[in-house]
This record gives C-alpha cells, sequence and structure tokens, in this order.
C-alpha cells in the first residue's frame, strides 16, 4: 500500500472529483513540543457522487468510519462523515470529513453498508433521529429509539417540540 | 426461525457492567446461531442538551458520558472546540492532560481485568487486580482532587497543575506498577486456566475488524495497528514514540480471541507507566491555560465559527467528538462518539458458535461501555414455556464451564 501525504492526497481527490467538490480545505496542525504537524482533510462534494467518494477512498486503504454527524440547518440536512485514512504508521493518518448536504423535504442518500459494513450502526441513528432514508440500508429497524416509536417523527430535527404522548396508545 | 433453535433474550437490565443493553440470540442445543442487538435503553439524547448549554458548561457534561473514560471525553471535547476556535494549548497542560489520560488507561484495563476474571469465575483475581488498581485511583485522587470526574480539562489548557511536591508520589506508584507488572502477567497470560476459557473464544479476524470500523484494544488484537497516539499524535503523544500493541509482541501470533484482548491490555498498562514516566521526566515548564479568565475565553468562543474535530485514544478505544460552533454562545453541532458505539457490530461475529456459557466473556471482551443482562429468559419455541436465568445462574454457568475444563 502507498502512503500519501496530505498533499498528495488533496491533488488526488481534487484530479478525481473536479467539478463535484463543492469546497475543499487541507488544515494542518502541530502537536507536541516537537511541533510535528497532523492534518485534516474538510471535503464537500455532491449528493450523487458521495458513493463514488468513498469507492475512491476505498482504492488507497479500507478507510475507517468513526461516526456520521448529523444537523438540521432550517433549510437542508447537513451530514458530516468522520472517515481516517493511512493508519498503522506513526504521523501517516489523515482525517478526511466529508460533507454531504440533503434536501430537507425528502433527504436521501445511498448506503454505504455495502462497502464498509461497520457504518450500519451510525446510519441506523441517523436515519431514526433526523428521518434520512439510507437507501440499500439493510436494517432499517430503530437502534437506539424504541421500535415501536412513532414513525414520523424524527427528534433531533429542529421543528421537533417533543411527543403528544410519551407513550404511544395501543391500537 | 427453525423449530430446532430457542430465542434468549439477555437483557436489558445490568449483566456484569453498569449500562443496560438486550441482546437477543438465538440458540441451538448449546451454540448460538445468531445475535441481534438493540440498545438504547439508556440514551438520554446528551447531544441534545449540550446544545442548549455554552461550551464551558459541556466540558462537564462530557466528562459525565462515562464514569471511567472521565478524562477521554473532555480531552476529545477541549481538542475539538480548541481545533474549531483555532485555540492553542501551552505544552506544559499537553504533557498534563496525556498524564491524566494515561493514569486513567492504567485504571481502566486493570478494572476490565478484574471484571473478566469475576465473569470466569475467579473472584480471588478480581479481588487481587482491583486492590492494584486502587493504587492509581488513589493517586488520581491527589492530583485531581477526584478518584473519577477529575474536572481536569478546560478549553486551551488543564485546571490544575501537577507541583513539584506530587512528582515523587507519581514516581512511587510508577514503581508499584512495574513491580506489580509480572505479577499481572503471571496471573492472566501464564495461568493455563484462563488460557482454557479464552483462547478461541470470541474470535474477531482481521478483515471483520476492519469491515466493522472497531477500535481500540478490539482491533488491535485483531492486528490491526491502530492507535490514533500512533497514527495521527497529538499533544505530548507526538514527543513520545507509541507503537499500536498487537498481541503478536507477547506470543508471536495473532488469533484475535479474547485471550489475545487481555495480552493488548495487560501490555497496554505497561506501555502508559512508560509514557507516564516520559512525560514527568520531559514535564516542560510554563502557563497550563491559554486564557486563565474563563469569562474572557467565553467571549473569545461565543465570536467563534468553524468545524473542528478532536480525537482522543480513551481506554476502549478511539473517542472522536465534533463540533460545528456559528458565533452563538451554544454550539450548533456536538456530535460525541464513545468507542462501544463502533465495537458493537463486532460482538455480532464474535458470538456466533460460542457456547452460552462463554456469552459472558465474550460481551465484556470488548469492554463495553453499555453492558447487559440482569436477567435471562429462556424461551422454549416448542412449548412457550418460559424460563428465567438471573444473572447469578448465567455466572454459575460460566463457573461450572471453568471447574470442568480444569478437571
Amino acid at each position: 500500500m502507498e502512503y500519501y501525504n496530505a498533499q498528495e492526497l488533496l491533488s488526488f481527490l481534487e484530479e478525481n472529483l473536479k467539478e463535484n467538490i463543492l469546497g475543499i480545505r487541507l488544515e494542518s496542525r502541530k502537536a507536541g513540543i516537537k511541533q510535528e504537524e497532523f492534518h485534516n482533510i474538510w471535503l464537500e462534494v455532491k449528493r450523487e457522487k458521495f458513493r463514488d467518494t468513498v469507492k475512491l477512498l476505498m482504492s488507497l486503504q479500507y478507510p475507517h468510519i468513526a461516526i456520521i454527524s448529523g444537523h438540521d440547518t432550517g433549510e437542508t440536512i447537513e451530514l458530516v462523515y468522520l472517515f481516517s485514512l493511512f493508519y498503522g504508521e506513526k504521523f501517516k493518518e489523515i482525517s478526511i470529513n466529508i460533507k454531504v448536504r440533503l434536501e430537507r423535504k425528502n433527504p436521501a442518500i445511498e448506503s454505504i453498508t455495502d462497502l464498509i459494513p461497520g457504518a450500519q450502526t451510525t446510519e441506523r441513528e441517523i436515519k431514526e433521529m433526523l428521518g434520512v432514508e439510507f437507501i440499500g440500508l439493510p436494517d432499517m429497524r430503530n437502534i437506539f429509539l424504541p421500535y415501536d416509536f412513532p414513525k414520523n417523527v424524527f427528534p433531533f430535527r429542529k421543528d421537533q417540540k417533543g411527543l403528544d404522548e410519551l407513550v404511544p396508545k395501543e391500537s | 426461525m427453525s423449530k430446532s433453535t430457542y430465542k434468549v433474550p439477555i437483557g436489558p437490565i445490568h449483566p456484569s457492567l453498569e449500562e443496560p443493553m438486550t441482546f437477543n440470540f438465538e440458540i441451538s442445543g448449546e451454540r448460538i446461531q445468531s445475535v441481534d442487538l438493540a440498545p438504547g435503553d439508556n440514551h438520554r439524547g446528551i447531544e441534545f442538551m449540550g446544545r442548549n448549554r455554552n461550551i464551558i458548561q459541556i466540558i462537564y457534561l462530557a466528562e459525565r458520558i462515562c464514569g471511567i473514560c472521565s478524562a477521554s471525553h473532555p480531552f476529545a471535547f477541549c481538542r475539538a472546540v480548541e481545533n474549531a476556535a483555532g485555540i492553542e494549548v501551552p505544552p506544559r497542560a499537553e504533557y498534563i492532560r496525556v498524564i491524566i489520560s494515561e493514569l486513567e488507561r492504567i485504571h481502566s484495563h486493570i478494572l476490565w481485568a478484574g471484571v473478566a476474571a469475576h465473569e470466569l469465575g475467579f473472584d480471588s483475581v478480581l479481588f487481587l487486580s482491583w486492590k492494584v488498581r486502587e493504587e492509581v485511583m488513589d493517586l488520581l485522587e491527589m492530583l485531581t482532587g477526584n478518584r473519577v470526574n477529575y474536572g481536569m480539562f478546560m478549553i486551551g489548557g488543564v485546571r490544575r497543575d501537577i507541583t513539584e511536591q506530587q512528582i515523587p508520589q507519581i514516581r512511587k506508584t510508577l514503581q508499584y506498577y512495574k513491580d506489580v507488572y509480572q505479577k499481572l502477567e503471571d496471573v492472566f497470560l501464564k495461568d493455563p486456566s484462563i488460557a482454557l476459557r479464552t483462547k478461541n473464544v470470541g474470535v474477531l479476524t482481521y478483515e471483520e475488524a476492519l469491515n466493522l470500523a472497531s477500535v481500540g484494544p478490539t482491533t488491535r488484537a485483531s492486528g490491526v495497528k491502530k492507535d490514533i497516539r500512533q497514527d495521527q499524535p497529538y499533544s505530548a503523544y507526538a514527543d513520545f514514540d507509541v507503537q499500536a500493541i498487537t498481541p503478536d509482541s507477547y506470543s508471536g501470533e495473532v488469533n484475535g480471541d479474547v485471550f489475545d484482548r487481555i495480552i493488548v491490555r495487560i501490555l497496554e498498562v505497561f506501555q502508559s507507566v512508560q509514557i507516564i514516566e516520559y512525560c514527568i521526566n520531559n514535564l516542560p515548564d510554563g502557563e497550563i491555560l491559554s486564557e486563565p479568565k474563563i469569562a474572557k475565553l467565553l467571549g473569545v468562543l461565543k465570536k467563534a465559527k468553524g468545524e473542528g474535530v478532536g480525537r482522543h485514544e480513551a481506554p476502549r478505544g478511539e473517542v472522536i467528538h465534533y463540533v460545528k460552533l456559528n458565533e452563538s454562545e451554544n454550539p450548533e453541532v456536538w456530535k460525541a462518539r464513545a468507542p462501544t458505539y463502533n465495537n458493537l457490530m463486532s460482538w455480532m461475529p464474535m458470538l456466533q458458535r460460542q457456547e452460552v456459557a462463554d456469552i459472558p466473556i465474550v460481551i465484556a471482551s470488548i469492554d463495553p461501555c453499555i453492558g447487559c443482562m440482569d436477567r435471562v429468559t429462556l424461551v422454549d419455541s416448542n412449548t412457550y414455556k418460559k424460563q428465567v436465568l438471573t444473572r447469578e445462574e448465567l455466572r454459575k454457568l460460566s463457573i461450572e464451564k471453568t471447574r470442568r475444563m480444569l478437571r
């Protein structure tokens, strides 16, 4: 496996994604007395190209997914996928944070669980908390919310003010 | 579901560790066919609560996500905010942060070792290891004022300094762990009965560990060299050469079983001792906070705008916090992830084809932060007759298996 440095990885992403990049930024920070550098790449891609971006990362090393952070801004739903690449050697790891914006009315994105099975827990969490539809997610049940939780209530949405009844009546 | 299998729900009320979680097992005879996880019994929406508080208040909230990782969450959260707001941490504070986190790793790993021994039925080993753990708890109390929830972390540094008078006590405790290390190794790694119960039990292969994005000692025991202290060093870890510990450095091979997870944790205790020793020998002078006045700091944070990620290698694996600041008192987004969240899926391949009596040790082997099972219900699918196993009975099964193997 070939290790890229942050600048090489940045050019690699720019070359392969071209106009599908909505924003890209390399952030370098220093650590310790020796002031060694480590890097974060903040990337925003078009929704349709997100899956291809993950495949692109997979062509370098099997990416480690930490979590998806979801945020309802009022107009859109922002997902930030926190990945890391090139782990296994000192100072080589680069964090890649990929942002995707979804329409709030009908938020949907392709699932990546077939590429990275470990993404299932976090996709299920975002699905139930923010109502994002993950196309192709094998397990559609709730994970943290009870199975009988109302289907149209998403607790982490901005306009959510709580349930009318905490315990749904048996129908 | 075929008629030859039983459904065994374990949980949600606490089995061997603190927090609730449900496991639904599909059992055929004594063997587990499949397992389905249902967490969420303790979901309190802590991130949502955080969005209604100011940044300094969230440090203390983050500290209370977990009672054992009570240095890890504030560490990661502070790093995320410092990243978002562009705050630099003075070197002395970086070193103190690492000392506290490594002391926490020692106490967490030894606590885990005790729990694992308890699950196997060696209660004398539980008492021995928790007695050993007490030394580091005393040291943490001396340094921070508390045994848990240390309250040491602040945006841009730490709240308490380590004084010259405290250094000899730290050295004394480190010496104690060096002396006791051989004993820990004898008890956990050279004992034939622990090896019998844990070798080739709860296996997680290298590929599975990668695919399921597992973290911490769980993934390292499967041979994945993944440790943020090594991969992307931060704070004082950047100065010290941390190597991710995999079991082959001790036994020469990687099996990914429970025994390998014990090896990794025991070796990491010793690694932590070395890191702390390096830190106190090289502790730089200077400030411990970039901005000592909290009101002024809050003013800066109120004007900050940007996103930040903070990562830290907690005892159980990577903790990651994501923060988005938007020129207001409260953060716009706060997302915290504990290591057990990622290790959740690793239970499925581990528990596959295992015996019912091995459930406690396999579940405990990832050092879960959301534990399970206070009672077990066995439902015979032919007659629908319920038989409830209490935690005690389940533990008895586990102990009986140990005795059986020793015979």
